[in-house]
């Protein structure tokens, strides 16, 4: 396993009143997504925990580009993945600003 | 805007995840979690084994409602380690059936959406006795009046303890796609040899502990098809139909049971036991429309009883 964490600055706060979402499943080639309101209008910080080692530099090229698409602004977001492929982590990640956007 | 919710009704029980499942099985927007994904419980085995952990834990467990009427709930995820009971997975479980069993506030039917391959083997120990706990629970929940309905339809199958515990239930409701059994195939393989069971052959484990089979001997109280809306009708016809759990229902079962063994005790597979029962599509049955399978089903003797 390995940790990661990524922390990044987003242009706005992101949008909906949702304090928290959780998308996708923990199996292999898939990740779960959890998604909670609890930082500073812009901040947005990134824990991936992966059971694919020395894929760093793919996280965090994955991830600066969903921060700067989707502009996850106060999110915290933690990933338990299982080996998703990038194209399924940024499908997740924009499915979990989606669920976040609902207006509870 | 269409109320995105809508959609898992028509999905796929089997491909859906369990989250998915509860959102179309209940009444839109009725659910709300106990102990949720947020609140970080996870087991505390995995890590040991560099595996990943599951925020929930491969299980949730909450509040809702089908048709108005309250009930608790638990899903099982599938797909997460094989939907398996780890000691936080079955902690939640029976934490869920207590509240049932204690609380006369609490709704008086209890949801169990199985999906799993029993013990998570690396949380051994621990695990059997989640089952074990879970077991007791149910009994206790029955004994206090409480119904709990198991539903199976999932990836995983019901196996190992998963099997016990759907057998323990008051009720159950079962898709073609759902099977039900205590060792699982490639168990029985790996024990027995591949002459006595060929795990390989998908027709033969799915005529053997599917969900067709369980219904037209009883083993399961409804037939779903596989979807989701199919699963929440099938469940609603059950609410009304729950046996008391007392000495005459056991009786009644012991009976069922001593007869079910005398009528097919001497099949070698599944289609004599359909010959056995005089059906006319004895040699068709996998092919048979969801109507036409539910129409022969409830026809059976032993498919529609009183026991369990």
């Amino acid at each position: 396993m390995e940790t990661l964490e990524i922390c990044r600055t987003a242009a706005r706060r992101a949008p909906g009143a949702k304090r928290h979402a959780i998308t996708g499943v923990v199996a292999s080639g898939n990740l779960e997504v959890l998604l909670e309101r609890v930082l500073g209008d812009t901040r947005c910080e990134v824990t991936v925990k992966t059971s694919v080692e020395g894929f760093g530099d793919v996280w965090r090229a994955v991830i600066d580009d969903f921060v700067e698409r989707h502009s996850p602004g106060g999110l915290r977001i933690s990933i338990n993945d299982g080996g998703a492929r990038p194209d399924t982590v940024s499908l997740r990640l924009a499915q979990g600003v989606r669920l976040m956007e609902a207006g509870e | 805007m269409k109320d995105p919710l809508t959609k898992y009704r028509t999905g796929s029980w089997y491909e859906a995840t369990a989250r998915e499942r509860l959102a179309g099985l209940l009444d839109t927007g009725s659910f709300s979690e106990f102990i949720g994904p947020q609140e970080r419980e996870v087991s505390p085995h995995l890590a040991w084994f560099d595996l990943p952990e599951a925020f929930d834990d491969g299980i949730i467990i909450g509040h809702g409602a089908i048709q108005g009427r309250e009930v608790l709930v638990a899903a099982q995820e599938g797909r997460f380690m094989g939907g398996t009971f780890g000691e936080v997975h079955g902690a939640k479980l029976t934490g869920l059936l207590r509240y049932a069993r204690d609380d006369r506030a609490a709704p008086r039917i209890v949801l169990l959406l199985l999906d799993t391959g029993g013990v998570r083997l690396q949380e051994a120990n621990a695990g059997e006795l989640a089952v074990s706990e879970i077991i007791r629970a149910i009994l206790e929940a029955r004994t206090a009046g409480v119904a709990v309905i198991a539903m199976v339809g999932g990836r995983a199958g019901c196996f190992g303890g998963g099997g016990i515990i759907a057998g323990c239930c008051s009720r159950i409701v079962i898709s073609e796609q759902g099977r039900i059994g205590v060792s699982g195939p490639e168990v029985i393989e790996t024990n027995m040899g591949v002459e006595e069971f060929d795990s390989r052959d998908r027709p033969l484990v799915w005529r053997t502990t599917g969900g067709k089979t369980r219904r037209v001997l009883g083993g399961a109280d409804a037939y779903a098809g596989d979807n989701i809306a199919s699963f929440r009708d099938a469940t609603i016809s059950l609410l009304d139909r729950i046996p008391a759990f007392d000495l005459d229902t056991m009786e009644k079962e012991q009976a069922r049971l001593a007869r079910r063994l005398e009528r097919f005790g001497r099949c070698g597979d599944t289609p004599e036991i359909w010959q056995v029962l005089g059906i006319a599509e004895a040699d068709r049955i996998a092919d048979l429309a969801d109507e036409d399978f539910v129409r022969i089903a409830n026809a059976q003797e032993g498919a529609n009883h009183d026991a369990r």
